[in-house]
């Protein structure tokens, strides 16, 4: 993706990670301002369904060819499911950060720590 | 140039070390002196030093007298491969990344794993490092080694072993030489990281391997093969057999003895440790306009990139002797390394019977074998005397052998250096040849 | 491959490179069935077949697939690999803290001396007396430099002399009934240090950097707890600067129980005036491929021997090489491996022997006047570079990071050239192999945004290092008028830029014989 974009529906993480929730559940990715610092996605590793994550914390990697970044949860909660085409295309993440390129869907433990994420507008100060 | 600095003295631009810890006096040594001059010095070292062309040496246990051809002291004098440093800009490195992708490939063909690296420091603490791998990836803190591996490679084994927070384990051969499989099986539980065995191993038997990595992989521990790469040019692969990750020591591939170093290590491994290999590897791809190139691959594993999460500190190996290594597979050739191996092979036989000596070890060897010698002190106090070298005492490392004798026998050693040897070491005193 | 690729030829462009036609193909491709450089020696014993001698469970049953080619196409080949590598006999190779200093060609005729080179590791030391009376005073050299008394020649190379000084600090704190689980190392260290720190079993905990580019003091006091095992350090740093505070920082590193461990691939800036160990450094390794010229050979051999104070001495790897007896030389040297509290052994054998003729070459070449003169020059020229990059037309694209005067090198920002000119270092770095000189060493220290660390060495004339300043200047005029020639760079090498994401998204890490 060429221009930086912040979608107005998802909730953001100071570590540059979104969440977009539906109900108890919550799909996770990494914003445009993280795939445009990491450079071409060449590598990501995501955790086995039933893996529990807690917010603040990292829960997987992701390599481009001169670096590697933490992914972190925004939220806690125990993933249900992995984006299993990035293991083939890990450019989706540069690409469509926020559609393709999402990385893990989680069942929430805690859905008021929804409260402590940022919108788009405090995000894009942030940057 | 102190004018463009602007400063008055070179003085000035030490400014920063405070004097209390300034040098106040010269360096204690010696003066500089001229290219001729410190030629004849270290000459006249090198001439106290009695080297494999001034005795006819049987002397083995883990570095061989191979014979390297010309060519490839040729090739390793060029400024080209001599000087550079690693290749980060490769562009203008594509002769020393190719080099390492053709090392990469000849390893995987020998060892029959998968996936090789560029290179690591040598074999007893490439096989530290398979030990590191097994700890990153199975997460245990036991090691399982055979005694069967080079005592030196145990050693780092364990001397490592004590960063990465993990036990080891040794498990005693047979009374025939070879590693004791009841006890390997035995040895390994839920806790086992890995399991080290060698091919031939230290004495020179060959092993029964697939048998070894079947008994020691039982628990999900990592099969690890420290195997001497030139016999494997008759030997099954390691990579055939079950084993994991294969390792060893490189010096008998086109490199110098040189006292001990600089050689090579190599490690090879199943495509599924990939990511988690120590060390440099080189991997093709094209340039922007479609060209055939090569780059250093998959340095997220590395020191510079992971850092503290790095597979394996490592950043400067041992490259120049990975090119004496590909370029000596290369001049064997697919059939001479087996011609030579084969060689090797029924020399080492051939000395064996000749010897007429109690075998520690009486199953098949390769190109080492380890015998009984009543008197060792006397063989080499004879044997020095003719500059003949019998070979490595085996009691200094397994004192259960302690009137052992490990005898080498590469091509180098003719039918007449064996024989002499027999002479030697039928000659005891008081007793007729 | 024409140079120009669509655009018009820029000026200051080398001529069109004849290596840059040939597409790669290896050693296994130009293979032909039946073809042989290698003769084996005559059979002089039995013929007994293989498979009397050799169980069937470990019979090879396929050869290995190694190349067929006779010795002219084999010599060919590789002579023609080795016309693709830009080396530093051919031209300025400043990589900061690696030291590309001039490799003496004397060096390599004394190491393929036979009593060196064709030296068994497991002689005799009786009949190893030179090479051990080498080792000896190598030893000892190397400890008059570094000002500390014992020294173990056996790490292989930096990293491994890293881990070596670690196993030591553990060992120390043991033997003392200490338990100690971190080690600090600055924000600016080299990426080996806390990749060794995490091998040793330690936890890694960063410093930061003040504004005068040295350690933090206050950071360092509030990390500096009863839990720290070592503090890793390079003096000066990886940004080229001397930390003034150094003995306070020892101090306050000895008042927490912990050593002070001096990383040496900085060594080449104070040899003659100034001593790690006299700075309060415990530990310290050097780096015998950096500051003592062995060839850096493409990525190694190299050696990364240890220095170490007296309460560390004991824990020293296995063998030490003493001299006993006779003080007028007549000493037999000795491999002592009667140490019951040595970490043990990190590699086999003594270490890289080989590495050890030419660094001792080196060291009687130059002698105690010539090593400082070495320093000396190397900083010199450093200040020189660095005053000339400062100049107009190059200063204002590439600011210094931290403008104090620097030792042997020093780094200098993109963000400058980046913000103004729409150029990367990346770019710059890649549109220098046009003009013949190898890049410094880009985007290291990880602090310095689009770093480029510079280290011209000693051994580089000044009118080398003007030549170097007029490369860069004319790069940066290049973009200002046009951007797109460097961020397309390079275009006269054997290769253009290379697909690094297809390399590591799908690894191809050896050749394989068609299907």
């Amino acid at each position: 993706m060429a221009e930086a974009s912040y979608p107005e529906d998802l909730k953001y993480h100071a570590e540059h990670d979104w969440a977009r929730i539906d109900g108890d559940q919550a799909t996770f990715g990494i914003t445009w301002y993280a795939q445009d610092a990491l450079g071409e996605v060449v590598f990501f590793d995501p955790p086995e369904v039933g893996t529990q994550v807690s917010k603040d914390q990292a829960y997987a990697e992701v390599e481009s060819v001169k670096a590697v970044s933490d992914v972190f949860a925004p939220l806690s909660g125990e993933i249900v499911e992995v984006n299993e085409a990035l293991a083939d295309s890990p450019e989706n993440i540069n690409a469509d950060p926020y559609g393709d390129g999402w990385m893990v869907k989680v069942r929430l433990s805690d859905t008021s720590e929804v409260d402590a994420l940022m919108d788009v507008a405090a995000y894009r100060e942030l940057l | 140039m102190l004018g463009a600095i602007g400063v008055d003295s070179v003085d000035e631009l030490f400014a920063d070390i405070p004097e209390s810890v300034r040098l106040d006096r010269e360096i204690d040594l010696p003066p500089g002196l001229s290219e001729q001059e410190v030629h004849d010095h270290l000459a006249a070292l090198a001439a106290r030093n009695r080297h494999a062309d001034a005795e006819v040496s049987f002397l083995g246990a883990g570095m061989y007298d191979h014979y390297v051809p010309a060519l490839i002291d040729n090739l390793l004098s060029r400024s080209e491969f001599l000087t550079p440093y690693t290749p980060y800009q490769p562009e203008i490195s594509q002769g020393g990344l190719q080099v390492m992708f053709e090392f990469q490939t000849a390893i995987s063909e020998l060892t029959g794993m998968p996936v090789s690296n560029a290179s690591v420091y040598e074999g007893p603490s490439a096989v530290a490092a398979a030990g590191y791998l097994a700890k990153l990836q199975t997460r245990r803190t036991k090691l399982v080694a055979s005694r069967g591996l080079h005592p030196h490679s145990r050693a780092a084994l364990r001397t490592h072993a004590v960063g990465y927070g993990m036990s080891v384990e040794e498990v005693p051969l047979t009374g025939k030489g070879a590693t004791d499989i009841e006890a390997l099986a035995a040895a390994i539980d839920d806790d086992t990281a890995a399991v080290f065995v060698q091919q031939p191993n230290f004495l020179g038997t060959v092993e029964e391997l697939g048998e070894l990595a079947k008994a020691g992989g039982g628990t999900g521990a990592l099969v690890v093969c420290a195997a001497d790469p030139l016999a494997l040019g008759i030997l099954k692969p390691p990579g055939e057999q079950g084993v994991d990750i294969c390792v060893g020591e490189g010096q008998t591939l086109g490199n110098r003895l040189d006292f001990g170093g600089p050689s090579f290590g190599f490690f090879a491994a199943s495509e599924r440790f990939l990511r988690k290999m120590p060390g440099r590897i080189a991997g093709e791809t094209r340039d922007v306009e479609g060209k055939r190139g090569f780059v250093l691959t998959l340095q997220t594993r590395e020191q510079h990139i992971r850092r503290d999460k790095a597979t394996h500190n490592i950043c400067t190996a041992q490259a120049l002797n990975a090119l004496a290594g590909v370029v000596y597979l290369s001049w064997l050739g697919k059939r001479g390394l087996v011609e030579l191996a084969e060689l090797m092979l029924r020399r080492t036989h051939h000395a064996r019977e000749s010897l007429g000596l109690d075998a520690i070890n009486p199953g098949p060897v390769v190109r080492e074998f380890a015998v009984r010698v009543p008197d060792l002190d006397g063989l080499f106090e004879r044997a020095r005397a003719e500059r003949v070298n019998p070979g490595y005492r085996l009691g200094r490392d397994y004192p259960e052998y302690e009137d052992g004798l490990l005898v080498a026998i590469t091509e180098r050693r003719t039918r007449e250096d064996i024989e002499r040897l027999a002479r030697l070491v039928g000659e005891r005193a008081g007793v007729a040849a | 491959m024409s140079a120009g690729s669509g655009r018009a030829a820029a000026e200051g462009e080398r001529p069109l490179d004849p290596r840059a036609g040939d597409e790669a193909v290896t050693i296994f491709e130009r293979s032909s069935s039946g073809r042989r450089a290698f003769v084996a020696p005559a059979l002089d014993v039995p013929e007994v077949p293989v498979a009397e001698l050799l169980p069937a469970s470990q019979l090879r049953e396929q050869p290995a697939e190694l190349p067929e080619i006779s010795e002219p196409e084999l010599v060919r080949h590789y002579v023609m690999l080795s016309s693709k590598n830009f080396h530093l006999d051919e031209g300025f190779y400043p990589l900061g803290s690696c030291t590309m200093k001039h490799n003496p060609k004397l060096h390599e005729r004394v190491a393929a001396l036979p009593g060196h080179a064709r030296l068994h590791p497991l002689q005799d030391p009786e009949y190893a007396q030179g090479a051990l009376e080498l080792m000896w005073r190598l030893q000892n050299a190397l400890s008059e430099i570094a000002g500390l008394p014992h020294v173990s020649l056996q790490p292989s190379a930096g990293s491994h002399g890293e881990l070596a000084g670690l196993l030591l600090t553990r060992a120390y704190h043991e033997d003392r009934g200490e338990r100690k689980t971190k080690v600090l190392t600055p924000d600016t260290a080299h990426g080996t240090n806390p990749a060794t720190v995490t091998m040793a079993g330690y936890e890694v905990v960063k410093v930061g950097t003040a504004d005068d580019g040295g350690v933090d003091l206050d950071d360092l006091r509030a990390k500096a707890t009863d839990e720290v095992a070592c503090l890793m350090l390079t003096n000066p740093n990886t940004l080229g600067l001397f930390d003034r505070n150094i003995e306070e920082i020892a101090r306050i590193v000895h008042d927490a129980g912990a050593t002070l461990y001096y990383d040496g691939a900085n060594l080449n800036a104070i040899m003659g005036v100034a001593r790690p160990g006299d700075m309060g450094f415990d530990i310290v390794h050097y780096n015998l491929h950096k500051t003592f010229t062995q060839p850096h050979g493409g990525g190694g051999p190299g050696a990364g021997p240890i220095a170490v104070s007296d309460r560390i001495e004991q824990f020293l790897p296995t063998p030490q090489v003493l001299r006993r007896g006779g003080d007028n030389g007549a000493g037999r040297f000795v491999l002592d491996d009667d140490r019951p509290k040595s970490i043990g052994k990190l590699r086999g054998f003594h270490g890289n022997f080989g590495v050890f003729v030419r660094s001792y070459a080196y060291i009687r070449s130059l002698g105690a006047d010539g090593l400082k003169d070495a320093s000396e020059v190397a900083v010199l020229n450093a200040n020189y570079l660095k005053a000339r990059l400062a100049e107009e037309g190059i200063g204002e694209y590439l600011p210094i990071a931290f403008d104090r005067t620097c030792m042997h090198e020093f780094v200098l920002s993109g963000r400058g050239a980046k913000e103004k000119l729409g150029v990367r270092t990346l770019d710059i770095a890649k549109r220098m192999l046009d003009h013949g000189v190898h890049p410094p060493t880009v985007y290291f220290p990880l602090l310095v945004a689009e770093a480029l660390m510079i280290e011209p060495t000693e051994t580089e004339t000044k009118e080398r290092l003007d030549g170097f300043a007029d490369v860069v200047r004319a790069i940066l005029e290049e973009a200002a008028a046009d951007p797109e020639i460097a961020r397309n760079a390079p275009y006269t090498t054997p290769v253009r830029r290379l697909d690094e994401a297809a390399a590591a998204k799908q690894p191809v890490v050896r050749w394989r014989p068609a299907a």
